[in-house]
């Protein structure tokens, strides 16, 4: 899926977007679900946050709760009833609307015509903004200037299951005094993998200090990356590390939200909230 | 199996601190995938072909019945001997009645995961027969009394010094360097007349070509061919999803296992070996049997693997996976290591003897993106996860905290509460943005510091900024 090839044309006048906010965000970083919504209402849709929406199931669906998981679906999918699209700030979670609850339901032929129908619907933000609202660069309403020097990491879901690649990175480099370096091996897991990173903390960890030396040897300012789980797992590691390289979700720095404050490992270790 | 009795998480930790053993892993399977990303990028059909080569494995497995028949049909016409076994135990017991009935003392093996999947090794220990490997790597894994690690390159795992001292000490003409060239010259020494005076010679296959009968080996060093022609008796151990219908489908299919395992265009030796010596053949066994293994293969068709059975051996998704690439594959402790292993073990050895393996996985899916046949590897593994949950087979632990989270993820009123009641709590935690620990976190905080989390959850922040209230966002 490149976004480069046919300008997408919005179909739909002023869309109505439900915003998925996903798990990690809710909890987590509320300030990427804020981005988010900017993105998306300069991108000219009216966003809306149902509230019958929790997370995406997958906790679940990964472990095998396959019955677990075919509620949270079920429910995920009522809650974003009359919504003309779905938007995730996560190509997991979105991968898991997207291309998992149709799997989700392969004994049941109604069910499972809902979840592709509601399939048809979900996309990651980035991509969204790309591919469906035909964005080829930032607004220069919502551009800082702010110089940064920025590295990117391809989470697994959204490159392997959306094809998301080139979208954030051309969103990215049209921001003023963005610097974009390229890591090696980006296309590599980070180790976070969900309950595998707790699951399996060894070889998870071994996993991401790979990850953060990459990181480190582009000498960059800040690590983008469109999944909060990934984020956490290599902000996490550089803090334990002391590495002062700080991370932001894509969204927060294409919406020019840079003013909270990012996921950095504190330069005295002895500051207190 | 390896190291019976110690779990995959002490394995794994062993591997992990071994870094020597890192090196040796980065060494072999980093050059493959260069190498590997090179051939597929000078093969612009690669997509087509990876196409036409799964059609050709789905199309035999859906008529496997059909294909065995023919070939065993086949293979009897040309003077070869097949016999059938379902379970590893049947498979070794039958290529050790043929070496026995033999009287062969000494055979001469070439590498085949299938033999080290029946436990070939052993039994032919357990006869008191003599067993010499003939590929170099098969060659060091048995002085140095192990198990391969990997399928291509069994001895993935050893460093060129490591090997080096191990001639040293086994050898009896020991290499003069630790050049390449010095150890492989030193392996010949010991092996050469041995090739020479064994009984019988054993390999796997390829590919079985249904429609003649014959046996496709592939090898880089002509070790299977000096296996498997001059001793007396030839002996081939397969799989039963090895068949294809004719040598031009196998032709295509070795277009995809060659680029993705090795990266190269073609095995230096491609050999079709059918059926014994004719008269006035040059040389050629006197004998040559054929055993056809099921071991789980029909079982796992039944039980929805039989994309599996697509697998071509190539090694290609252990040298992407980021998983084997830091464990090594002894880690696994199983026959097949890597996310082909992982799915296979399983269903081999048993889901209760194995359920670690399906779960040590990020379904990051670089596997399947590589796979030259498309088997949806990380799909499969989490269909063992299905089966593992539905057969109790998970720790309590792991199915009480999935329960109870999958409760509140139920019920999105109490979810709320329980969300805006988790910031709270793991905000009493934090330290300059971060939680280096909190009770029931350890897996995260012993490596990794947790991002403390911002005042409110973004539904309750939203909530109050549409309501007019400030938003409050802010750490
Ligand atoms: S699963 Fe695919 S990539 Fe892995 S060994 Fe088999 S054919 Fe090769």
């Amino acid at each position: 899926m490149t976004s480069t090839d046919t300008i997408a044309q919005p179909t739909i006048e002023r869309p109505r977007v439900g915003l998925f906010v996903t798990c990690l965000v809710d909890v987590v970083r509320p300030s990427i679900g804020f981005a988010a919504v900017k993105l998306l209402e300069a991108s000219g849709c009216d966003v809306v946050v149902p509230a019958g929406q929790t997370c995406c199931g997958q906790p679940a669906y990964n472990s095998g709760d396959r019955a677990d998981a075919r509620a949270i679906a079920v429910q995920t999918i009522e809650a974003f009833d009359g919504c003309d699209y779905v938007v995730a700030p996560s190509g997991s979670c979105a991968g898991m609307l997207k291309s998992h609850y149709p799997r989700l339901f392969e004994d049941e032929p109604a069910a499972q015509a809902r979840a592709h129908a509601f399939a048809g619907r979900v996309h990651e933000l980035v991509s969204f903004l790309v591919d469906v609202r035909g964005w080829r660069e930032i607004p220069p309403e919502l551009q800082t200037g702010q110089p940064m020097r920025i590295t990117y990491h391809d989470s697994c879901s959204g490159l392997r299951e959306l094809g998301i690649k080139d979208q954030p990175r051309q969103l990215l480099t049209s921001i003023n005094g963005l610097e974009l370096v390229e890591m090696a091996d980006s296309e590599i897991c980070c180790g976070f993998g969900g309950t595998f990173s707790v699951k399996f903390p060894d070889i998870s960890n071994a996993m991401v200090e790979k990850k953060t030396d990459n990181i480190a040897a582009t000498e960059p300012l800040l690590v983008l990356a469109g999944d909060l789980g990934c984020l956490m797992n290599m902000a996490g590691k550089l803090s334990r590390q002391g590495r002062p390289i700080a991370a932001r979700h894509v969204a927060e720095v294409l919406a020019g939200e840079t003013t909270t404050p990012a996921l950095l490992a504190p330069t005295d270790p002895a500051r207190r909230d | 199996m390896q190291a019976a009795g110690s779990s995959f998480k002490s394995r794994a930790g062993a591997a992990l601190a071994d870094a020597t053993l890192k090196s040796a892993i980065d060494r072999t399977a980093g050059n493959a995938e260069t190498k590997r990303a090179a051939a597929v990028g000078e093969f612009p059909q690669f997509d087509e072909a990876r196409k036409l080569g799964r059609r050709i494995k789905d199309h035999v497995i859906v008529h496997l019945e059909h294909y065995l028949i023919e070939f065993e049909r086949n293979a009897l016409r040309s003077g070869a001997k097949v016999h059938w076994a379902r379970t590893s135990e049947e498979a070794s017991r039958i290529v050790v009645e043929i070496c026995r009935s033999a009287g062969a003392k000494r055979v001469t093996r070439s590498k085949s995961m299938l033999g080290e999947e029946i436990g070939l090794p052993h039994a032919l220990e357990a006869a008191g027969i003599e067993r010499v490997e003939t590929d170099l790597a098969e060659h060091i894994v048995q002085l140095a009394g192990e198990t391969p690690s990997h399928i291509v390159w069994p001895a993935m795992h050893k460093t060129r010094e490591q090997v080096a001292s191990l001639f040293n000490e086994k050898h009896a003409s020991p290499p003069a360097s630790e050049s390449i060239p010095d150890l492989v010259h030193s392996a010949r020494q010991d092996l050469r007349q041995k090739f020479l005076t064994a009984d019988v010679g054993i390999s796997g296959a390829n590919f079985l070509i249904a429609d003649t009968g014959a046996v496709c080996t592939v090898t880089n060093e002509g070790n299977a061919e000096l296996t498997t022609t001059p001793p007396r008796i030839h002996i081939v151990t397969a799989g039963i999803e090895k068949l294809v219908p004719s040598i031009d489908h196998a032709f295509a299919l070795l277009r995809l296992l060659v680029r993705s395992a090795t990266g190269g265009d073609f095995t230096q030796y491609t050999t079709f070996h059918c059926g014994p010596k004719r008269p006035g053949d040059a040389d050629g066994p006197e004998e040559f049997h054929i055993v056809l293994v099921d071991n789980g293969r029909t079982r796992m068709l039944a039980e929805g693997l039989a994309a599996m059975l697509r697998c071509i051996r190539c090694g290609a998704c252990m040298n992407h996976c980021v998983v084997y690439r830091q464990i090594g594959g002894h880690a696994y402790g199983a026959t097949y290591p890597g996310p082909m292993g992982s799915v296979l073990t399983p269903a081999i050895d048993g889901l209760a003897n194995s359920r670690d393996l399906p779960n040590a996985c990020t379904l990051n899916g670089k596997c399947a993106e590589v796979c030259p046949v498309e088997i949806p590897l990380p799909t499969l593994l989490r269909g063992w996860r299905d089966r593992s949950w539905k057969e109790g087979l998970e720790p309590l632990t792991v199915r009480t905290g999935i329960g109870i989270w999958a409760y509140f993820a139920r019920h999105p009123f109490f979810y709320r509460l329980a969300t805006a009641v988790a910031v709270h709590w793991m905000r009493l935690f934090r330290k300059g943005g971060w939680i280096a620990w909190m009770p029931l976190a350890g897996g995260w905080t012993q490596h990794r510091d947790f991002p403390a989390p911002q005042r409110a959850t973004f539904i309750a922040a939203y909530k109050a900024m549409r309501k007019g209230a400030p938003n409050d966002n802010g750490t």
